[in-house]
């Protein structure tokens, strides 16, 4: 009876199973371990914003990441590629999403604005932060999930689909 | 920092890995995104704990086995990053982004690996957003009087 209870919850907290998600957050962190292994750099995706803006904008902010700019554009670029290798091999063609453009549009604007505020993204605060058993990252995580969930919430409530 | 001519190609690998693996993940999928936060489901916890779990080894184990990475000659340090406010708020401005969204930088790069064009206005959103607060915290260091010490 336990265990009926405890797989039908699974079965609704999973409903697509966990295997492609375990298996993909593996190789995320691969990719991380292969470069802090021959580098000793912890890479995370969004600094990348402001040391692209370094090769169009003199701002202060944006060219103390003059240093790394052309790695990280390697690494972007990697990340574009290694997606579309996996698009070509297995997805087999295009995958375009249905969330309204005017979202990916404003949300993508208080997400750049706020990760460089917050000092990391997913990937910097969530994989590398999180690896790194950082208090601040930890904090960042707790807080943006928190507030996105509650954010995600609003927006369906308030029938926005999708 | 002399930099070796492995460099450039190993963070391509990296890269290649990394955004293979969010697409693996269906991370790049803004609708599965929004799933987790609505609590539908609840599998990006796996990608987030997978990730984390396997940089963790790393980053406890390779400091261990070695001083200084090969290919830099720099030392294994922790990434640890400061403390502050802006920590939380930050952190909010990005959850109420993601939460609209469901798109976050480095699943939004491999989304396009993917071939999802529309996710074009979210890096283009990302930009204007790095931009902006770039911009208004240069000008703000350049009037140090009204600097906060705290910043």
């Amino acid at each position: 009876m336990v265990l009926l209870v405890g797989m039908s919850l699974l079965e609704a907290a999973f409903p697509n199973g966990i295997a492609q998600y375990a298996l993909g957050g593996l190789l995320i962190g691969a990719g991380v371990v292969l470069i802090y292994g021959m580098t000793g750099i912890a890479a995370g995706a969004s600094t990348f914003l402001e040391s692209t803006l370094s090769y169009v904008s003199a701002q202060d902010r944006f060219q103390q990441y003059r240093p790394s700019r052309d790695w990280r554009m390697v690494f972007t670029l990697g990340i574009v590629g290694g997606a579309a290798v996996y698009a070509v091999a297995i997805q087999g063609g295009i995958w375009v999403t249905e969330v309204q453009p005017w979202r990916l549009f404003a949300g993508g604007i208080l997400v750049g604005i706020g990760t460089r505020v917050g000092k990391g993204c997913t990937s910097g605060h969530g994989i590398c932060g999180i690896g790194s058993v950082s208090r601040t990252s930890i904090v960042g995580v707790v807080v943006f999930v928190a507030v996105a969930a509650v954010t995600a919430n609003l927006v369906a409530l308030a029938g926005v689909t999708p | 920092m002399s930099q070796s001519r492995w460099f450039l190609p190993v963070v391509l690998a990296g890269g290649l890995l990394f955004g293979f693996g969010l697409a693996v993940s269906t991370m790049t999928h803004p609708e599965v995104v929004l799933a987790f936060l609505t609590a539908t489901d609840l599998g990006l916890v796996f990608v987030m704990g997978g990730g984390s779990v396997v940089a963790a080894v790393a980053f406890w184990g390779l400091p261990r086995l070695r001083d200084d990475a090969p290919l830099t000659g720099d030392a294994y340090s922790r990434r640890l990053k400061p403390f502050d406010r802006n920590v939380v708020i930050g952190g909010s401005i990005f959850g109420v982004g993601w939460g609209i969204s469901g798109i976050c930088p480095g699943a939004a790069y491999a989304s396009l690996g993917i071939g999802n064009w529309p996710i074009l206005y979210g890096i283009g959103g990302m930009f204007i957003g790095a931009y902006l607060q770039g911009w208004y915290r240069s000008q703000r260091t350049k009037t140090p009087v009204r600097t906060p010490a705290d910043d």
